[in-house]
């Protein structure tokens, strides 16, 4: 073995060579990665860069090709996450596996060996919140929570089996900036106390707030391992994309009088039992602007979006009007039919049917349009439709028409809002759309969705990417728990304020805006 | 160790094309080991079974005739199953077409009722299926109800009324107290296609049946409905496709056509009302549909062939003393083989083993 000469002892872990292979496509191409004890250490790159199955193979889930893992200078092979729990790994996954109908304390003893009972998981429970500042309530229903508060549980449901390792993947995906910023305390903090975190993130800014070295990976390589604080985000930008990431072109929005949505006191109850009501909306968007809606997952937005493109149906006409005509209680094909265009944040299921061709997911928005004659399917326009897609919106298909399940996030992401956009509709209305996609498509879709405004549309996008609003929208507001904040111009908006906003906190003091 | 199921990345039109022949060969393989097992000659059987009704003409005439009603029914069914809606109880819909259509056909036995009467009839029987398919659609775009378990449910209750009917009220009054109507007029009876043959118009509407399903589910704004609902229910919503309309719609349709085959199998058929009319023509329809791959005319090659294992089978009984219900066990390793081949076609099997990363 070779002794390391940078530190004192071998480092915690090591990742030798770490191959990974799924039929032809190499996930991660001889990757060597160390981690010091105490290092809080960040694995960047785009979505399909090759994170997700460097962790899943350092967390025993999946199997490597080829290459070894090395434990405090040991050979060890993880068979499966039980194994490495054994070894001193613990790991949060972006999407949380926790019951609902369970309180904290019960969701964290299900998850432990039998030796805890209950009382003593409520008593470490209590110690933890105390020393990492995880402020948690033990008898509270989980599906009470929000979702900074989910993910405190998934926290310390690792940090009760005293790891030496914690990986965390996308963990501010979900939350506020305040809530992140608590996050961030609570990493320094266990850090300082000689564990070892794996963070993974596509967000420069906190990845230099937080670590002190990086490995970046691209295209399952390891390209760099550098300092993040030593260069700017936009250096690190070029490495993870592996070009210069232009900015947003966008003139002054020419506000036509159009008022091309009106939603008024639009009110709805939950469609599940977990679902979020939509209460007392007003919403407007005019011709020409971007509308940006923010807020944390699972505040209403999807109930919103179904609402406003028909696919949940108001019980009042007037609550949505499109283009001066009272819809509310007409379903989402003849709001099409007066100009309005949806994408929904699903795109595989949602947007697109995964084993369809591309252009039989044209009919899926066109039914009305020019696809189709008297009930007949025109299927050479829709395969000319579905060309003019790719070329127009720089689709990248591995075939001529393939199924939409064949195309990468970000492809197929480009090839549905392409899909609305070339229909010139007068209101646009998108959740999440640039969602799990890499930086290059997602600077293509908000390029797009800004000229469509300029053009004189309307465009209405509902995001949790706090920067995507800052850049595109001209007016912003913030939706929590199925209200919606007022609507102002984005200049006069803070992040501190829109934070506020999303927990809740701005309508609380005071009721600033109610009625 | 544990098999694992690793879709293959490029599949070639010819391995797809091939699948389901080399299904059919290993089938026969595998009833002809049973065969052998139980002390009969595999060659004779194979004989019996295939060469001969495909050589001798009135079994090629009765095969078309068996072969009618399966189309009928699984052409139906393709639009419930592709748009992943599981009509189970085609049987069910088929007596009740049957029932419907008889209805005219015994209050108008013995009149002057003329050239009406039969088209007349079978448009009942269509309504009547239809009707008694919406059933369960109802019940599930209504209450959520479980589609599988009230068609198959219903099915039983429709047997149990024809079975009340031929034994009561429509009983023949001249018939020996024989639990049978008396036998329908030239007016009600469907007649073959050419004179001295056995094969009626129904064997036409199966065929005409099956073309109007192909440029349906092929080239019309209703047949994408129904693969979109079936493969992503939330986009067919997201394209302003209505669930209920789309159950309601497959329902009523497969109903139809099955009801439609009821009254065709009574009318061109038996001639009269009886306890049984259908050796199961309704469950066996869904082998078909699927042996189809729910291509129409993959339906049209499966419902002849099913309907040549059932030809094959009572000759095999006769000559052979072979049990019918080799029949269904044959048509059964038939389905399986098919699907299996399909599989493969598609996936790659690999076997793991565990303790990995070594």
């Amino acid at each position: 073995m070779k002794p390391d000469v940078s530190s004192s002892g071998p480092p915690l872990v090591e990742l030798r060579g770490i191959s990974k292979r799924y039929g032809d496509l190499l996930a991660n191409d001889g990757i060597d990665l160390a981690i010091e004890p105490g290092e809080i250490h960040a694995l960047l790159g785009e979505n399909g860069a090759g994170k997700s199955t460097l962790v899943k193979i350092l967390y025993g889930v999946i199997e490597p090709s080829a290459g070894e893992i090395l434990w405090e200078g040991r050979p060890v092979s993880i068979a499966s996450p039980v194994e490495a729990r054994a070894l001193g790994l613990g790991m949060v996954f972006q999407h949380f596996s926790l019951f609902d109908e369970l309180t904290v304390a019960e969701n964290i003893a299900v998850a432990l060996s039998e030796e805890w009972s209950l009382s003593s998981v409520r008593g470490r429970l209590g110690e933890i919140s105390r020393t990492y500042g995880l402020a948690l309530d033990a008898d509270r229903a989980v599906w009470t929570l929000s979702a900074g508060e989910r993910q405190r549980i998934e926290i310390v449901r690792c940090l009760l089996q005293n790891p030496r390792l914690l990986i965390l993947d996308e963990p501010t995906s979900v939350l506020t900036p305040q809530e992140a910023e608590r996050l961030f305390e609570t990493l320094d903090k266990l850090a300082a106390d000689g564990c070892a975190i794996l963070y993974i993130s596509h967000k420069l800014e906190e990845v230099r707030r937080l670590c002190r070295r990086a490995t970046i990976l691209r295209a399952g390589r390891v390209v760099a391992t550098i300092d993040p604080r030593e260069r700017s985000a936009k250096e690190i930008a070029a490495l993870m994309v592996g070009a210069e990431v232009g900015e947003i072109r966008a003139d002054a929005p020419h506000r036509a009088d159009g008022e091309l949505l009106n939603v008024s006191h639009l009110s709805m109850p939950p469609a599940g039992l977990h679902g979020q009501a939509l209460t007392d909306i007003d919403l407007v968007a005019h011709a020409g602007e971007v509308v940006g809606i923010a807020g944390v997952a699972g505040n209403g937005q999807s109930e919103l979006f179904a609402a406003l493109s028909g696919e949940r149906t108001a019980g009042r006409a007037d609550a949505v009007v499109i283009a001066g005509q009272a819809c509310g209680n007409m379903g989402i094909d003849a709001r099409r039919r007066l100009g309005a265009a949806f994408v929904p944040e699903e795109r595989l299921g949602h947007a697109a049917a995964p084993t369809h061709r591309l252009s039989e997911n044209t009919l899926i928005s066109h039914a009305a349009a020019e696809v189709s004659r008297s009930g007949f399917i025109l299927l050479n326009a829709a395969r000319r439709l579905a060309q003019s897609i790719v070329r127009g919106f720089d689709v990248r298909t591995p075939e001529n028409d393939p199924p939409a399940r064949k195309l990468s996030g970000g492809n197929l992401q480009k090839f549905v809002i392409g899909r609305e956009i070339i229909r010139r509709p007068r209101l646009l209305v998108v959740d999440q759309p640039t969602w799990g996609v890499d930086a290059g498509a997602a600077r293509l879709i908000r390029q797009a969705l800004v000229d469509l405004a300029r053009e004189g549309s309307a465009v209405v996008v509902i995001s949790q990417d706090l920067d995507e609003l800052f850049e595109i929208a001209d007016r912003m507001a913030v939706i929590h728990q199925g209200r919606m904040s007022p609507l102002k111009p984005t200049a006069q908006w803070t992040k501190e304020a829109v934070g506020l906003e999303m927990m809740g906190v701005a309508q609380a003091q005071g009721g600033a805006h109610a009625v | 160790m544990r098999f694992e199921l690793t879709p293959r990345a490029n599949v070639s039109p010819v391995a797809r094309a091939l699948a389901p022949v080399a299904a059919f060969i290993t089938s026969f393989l595998i009833a002809g080991l049973v065969i052998w097992l139980m002390g009969r000659s595999p060659i004779a059987a194979f004989e019996v079974y295939v060469t001969q009704p495909l050589t001798d003409p009135w079994s090629l005439q009765e095969l078309i005739v068996k072969a009618t009603p399966l189309a009928l029914i699984a052409i139906g069914l393709s639009y419930c199953f592709r748009a992943n809606l599981w009509n189970i109880g085609a049987e069910g819909q088929y007596v009740m077409g049957a029932i419907f259509g008889s209805w005219l056909a015994l209050a108008t036995h013995g009149t002057e009722a003329g050239f009406w009467v039969l088209p007349a009839m079978l448009c009942l029987g269509i309504i009547g299926g239809a009707l008694y398919g919406l059933i369960p659609a109802f019940l599930k775009t209504r209450f959520g109800v479980n589609e599988i378990l009230t068609s198959l449910m219903l099915v039983y209750v429709a047997q149990l009324i024809l079975d009340y009917l031929a034994r009561g009220p429509w009983r023949d009054p001249k018939g020996f107290n024989f639990p049978q109507s008396v036998t329908f007029d030239p007016a009600a009876t469907l007649p073959p296609i050419l004179e001295t043959g056995r094969v009626h118009y129904g064997a036409l509407f199966a065929l005409t049946a099956i073309l109007v399903t192909a440029i349906i589910l092929g080239r019309t704004l209703f047949g994408y409905r129904l693969k979109l609902t079936g493969d992503a229910p939330r986009a067919a919503q997201f394209a302003g496709f209505s669930a209920r309309s789309t159950t309601l719609a497959v329902f009523a349709i497969s109903g139809g056509l099955a009801g439609l085959a009821g009254i065709v199998e009574v009318s061109g058929q038996i001639g009269q009302i009886q306890p049984s009319i259908s050796p199961g023509y309704g469950f066996t329809a869904i082998t078909v549909a699927f042996l189809g791959r729910l291509n129409p005319i993959g339906i049209l090659v499966a419902a002849l062939v099913v309907a040549l294992t059932f030809i094959g089978g009572e000759s095999a009984q006769i000559l052979l003393r072979l049990p019918l219900d080799l029949t269904q066990a044959f048509q059964g390793i038939l389905l399986l083989c098919v699907l299996a081949a399909d599989a493969l076609v598609s996936y790659r099997v690999r076997f793991v083993t565990r303790g990995g990363g070594k």
